[in-house]
């Protein structure tokens, strides 16, 4: 086995672990590469089928082409997918596009409480419809208490800090400087009441695995991810007033594979088009300690 | 790239771990432009100087209070492979952290400072690496520079060293003097010490072997789940884990235990792969069989033409606990072995180790939070083991108290069955029962049931 082999196999115990031990399973999708991957993965670890509800937190000032996307694949693979959004931030106009609020109250409002909210029911979810081809209404209130979730250690400080399962107590919080145990593959798969554990099959992966993994495995990724002769592409996906685009001509897969390993992109954090990091002051340890991703 | 290596940086606290991986980094080339003078410009604003662990402890607290709370992964590549070099806190409240980052790792690196010499955790963090089972390891003499590059200092230590590190079964490859802040004898020979005339950090760190895959040893694989996706007219009935040891094949007959059902490997099932006919240690696979017997997550699948493994409620077992509450020889605990949960009763508590100190203490009835013991453990079922030495994954196992793992341990010994004297499985009714009774007459002292 190789190392892209044994990151796989790795994954895919994560993946069983945590849906023999959750009842109320779900996976973030947020249209990206390492959510693409997730994906890819989940299939993989249950023989071709995806046996938990996908939940994309729909911000409204998504990249137009990411939803048509999201659209796409779920029709294509069947998928059971929620989305959750934050209406009466996005009625009062509660946004940073609107310039009522900053950037990190922006992603506190629109993503971090959608998210919470979403998880626990407290907002609407809505539901693909497959027959009709629209989202509806989903009945179902129920709080997820897992959830699988896409980050890697190499993206960001504080999730180089992270635990493969990782406890968030009754507000979502992160309590980052006392975080269980976890070894031998091992994880927290008890909780109290009230809270629910992250759950983060990718958390060893780099960047450069995911693009190798996407080419090996062949996989379709969503093509903002490339230069379309604009001399610009995509390294990290957002929502479009606070991501921008890298100086790259990477064409396709192998064209950022390449890249990647020349060391061009050496001298800028791959998370560099992400304007709320750096509002933050270059982490997002504050958005993550109160439940953002 | 085709290999990636785990490898955990240990010691007590101040001696200079983070700083090491940090100017390691920053030699190799391996930061982002810009990132250390960032730092850099961050510490001058704040009137801090600068340290190479800044580069690291990335957490707001770590860099106020200049300790790091939390294991944190590197990345790190070098011409031979890629690395996740994992940087574990040296303090010992944050014992926990340092064994779920070691937990990982293939090889080590222990750091000792030669000014302050060896201390508490360099013991502890040595004994918990033996105790893990990882053989691979790089002693750093650190701070060189702050007594003058001595060689009679560096042997001091050393010796005194190897002596407690062999009291514990290990033996390290090298014993290297460096000045991780001055970044010396990690990349390059140091003039200042050319004394040493060993391998220096990052050679060591290269000549680091990859742990043998367990294909040759006895098939063990636990059954994660068993699963039948009805959706698309998809009717296989699979059972999927992750191969522990050894080798697979189509129509190999099998063995589940504790139960002892048998049957036989009619498919290998892998999403994406066409009819493989074999599978091997630490692959994530399914398997359909020719015949359909109740099979459930937690047993354990071996080969019946191979050695099984004991099956027995009673065991031997060094253990580590890093419980908020102590491990109490009346209380009952959930044991986790491979995918396999059962509860867990403390038969004796044989011994307790200080494992800085190596004292041993007997006639205890709690282990407390760091400390070291031997055991005898009784399960509510039987269930079915390797021994640590033979095979790792099978062979060793996490005790859950409440809601959190709160020790680890290595099976050494398997003992003969003995009959539970508590019935293991209460009905619904028999716990409501019993926490009603618990809640409203504590007066009556009831006796903890689960």
């Amino acid at each position: 086995m190789d190392y892209l082999d044994k990151l796989e196999a790795h994954s895919i115990y994560i993946f069983r672990e945590a849906y023999r031990e959750f009842k109320h399973l779900a996976m973030l999708w947020s249209i990206g590469k390492d959510s693409t991957v997730l994906l890819h993965l989940a299939r993989k670890a249950f023989f071709g089928h995806v046996p938990f509800p996908l939940i994309h937190i729909d911000t409204s000032f998504k990249i137009p082409e990411m939803i048509e996307y999201r659209n796409k694949l779920a029709k294509e693979l069947k998928l059971n997918l929620i989305v959750g959004q934050n209406r009466e931030a996005l009625r009062t106009k509660q946004t940073f596009p609107d310039g009522n609020v900053d950037r990190i109250t922006c992603c506190k409002l629109l993503k971090t409480e959608a998210l919470k909210n979403t998880l626990s029911g407290q907002f609407t979810r809505y539901k693909y419809d497959h027959e009709l081809g629209v989202l509806v209404e989903d009945p179902n209130k129920e709080a997820y208490t897992g959830v699988i979730v896409g980050v890697r250690a190499d993206e960001e400080g504080s999730r180089s800090k992270e635990r493969y399962f990782s406890p968030r107590d009754k507000n979502s919080d992160w309590d980052i400087g006392d975080q269980p145990p976890e070894l031998w593959n091992q994880f927290k798969t008890e909780f109290a009441p009230k809270t629910h554990v992250r759950i983060h099959p990718l958390l060893d992966w780099t960047e450069l695995n995911i693009w190798e993994y996407i080419d090996r495995e062949n996989i379709p990724v969503v093509s903002l991810y490339f230069d379309n002769g604009t001399g610009k592409r995509y390294r990290s996906l957002g929502c479009w007033p606070c991501t921008f685009p890298i100086e790259s001509t990477a064409k396709n897969v192998k064209e950022i594979i390449e890249e990647l390993k020349s060391g061009k992109l050496k001298n800028i954090a791959e998370r560099s088009g992400r304007a709320q990091d750096i509002d933050g002051g270059g982490t997002l340890e504050e958005l993550r300690r109160e439940g953002y991703m | 790239m085709k290999e990636r290596m785990n490898i955990v940086v240990v010691g007590h606290v101040d001696h200079g771990k983070s700083t090491l991986i940090g100017r390691l980094l920053a030699d190799t080339d391996s930061l982002p432009k810009g990132k250390l003078e960032q730092v850099k410009r961050t510490c001058e604003l704040n009137a801090k100087p600068f340290e190479y662990a800044f580069l690291l402890d990335a957490l707001v607290d770590e860099q106020t209070q200049g300790i790091t709370i939390d294991t944190a992964r590197i990345f790190f590549k070098t011409k031979k492979r890629e690395y996740i070099i994992i940087d574990a806190p040296g303090h010992i409240e944050f014992l926990k952290n340092m064994i779920s980052g070691a937990a990982r790792a293939e090889a080590a690196i222990l750091l000792i400072d030669a000014n302050e010499g060896i201390a508490e955790n360099s013991k502890r963090h040595a004994y918990m690496l033996s105790l893990l089972g990882i053989k691979q390891i790089v002693v750093a003499i650190n701070k060189m520079d702050l007594v003058n590059y001595d060689e009679n200092k560096f042997y001091q230590i050393k010796n005194e060293y190897l002596e407690f590190l062999k009291t514990i079964g290990i033996n390290p490859i090298e014993f290297v003097p460096v000045s991780a802040f001055n970044g010396l004898n990690l990349i390059e020979h140091a003039p200042e010490m050319s004394w040493y005339k060993g391998k220096t950090i990052l050679e060591l760190i290269d000549s680091f072997e990859k742990e043998k895959e367990d294909e040759e040893k006895n098939f063990r694989m636990f059954v994660q789940g068993v699963y039948k996706f009805t959706e698309g007219g998809d009717d296989r009935r699979i059972i999927a884990g992750t191969v522990n040891s050894g080798t697979i094949n189509v129509g190999d007959e099998v063995i589940f235990l504790p139960s002892g059902k048998k049957s036989t490997v009619k498919t290998i099932e892998i999403f994406g792969k066409e009819s493989p006919l074999f599978a091997v240690a630490e692959q994530a696979i399914g398997l359909t069989l020719t015949t359909q017997i109740y099979v459930k997550a937690g047993d354990l699948m071996c080969r019946t033409d191979q050695q099984l493994p004991y099956t027995t409620n009673r065991f031997r077992a060094n253990i580590f606990w890093m419980g908020k509450n102590n491990l109490n020889i009346r209380k009952k605990y959930k044991l986790k072995i491979g995918t396999n949960k059962v509860g867990l009763n403390i038969e004796t508590i044989e011994s307790v180790l200080d494992a800085s100190t190596l004292e041993r203490i007997t006639n205890r009835e709690e282990v407390h939070r760091h400390e070291v013991a031997q055991i005898i453990f009784k399960t509510d079922k039987n269930i079915s083991f390797d021994l640590f030495n033979n095979i790792k994954t099978t062979g060793r196992f996490v005790i859950v108290d409440e809601y959190d793992i709160a020790g680890g341990g290595i099976i050494v010994e398997a003992l003969e069955e003995k009959e539970t004297i508590t019935a293991p499985d209460y009905s619904e009714f028999e716990k409501e029962l019993y926490n009603l009774v618990k809640k409203y007459f504590p007066h009556w002292e009831i006796k903890p049931i689960y």
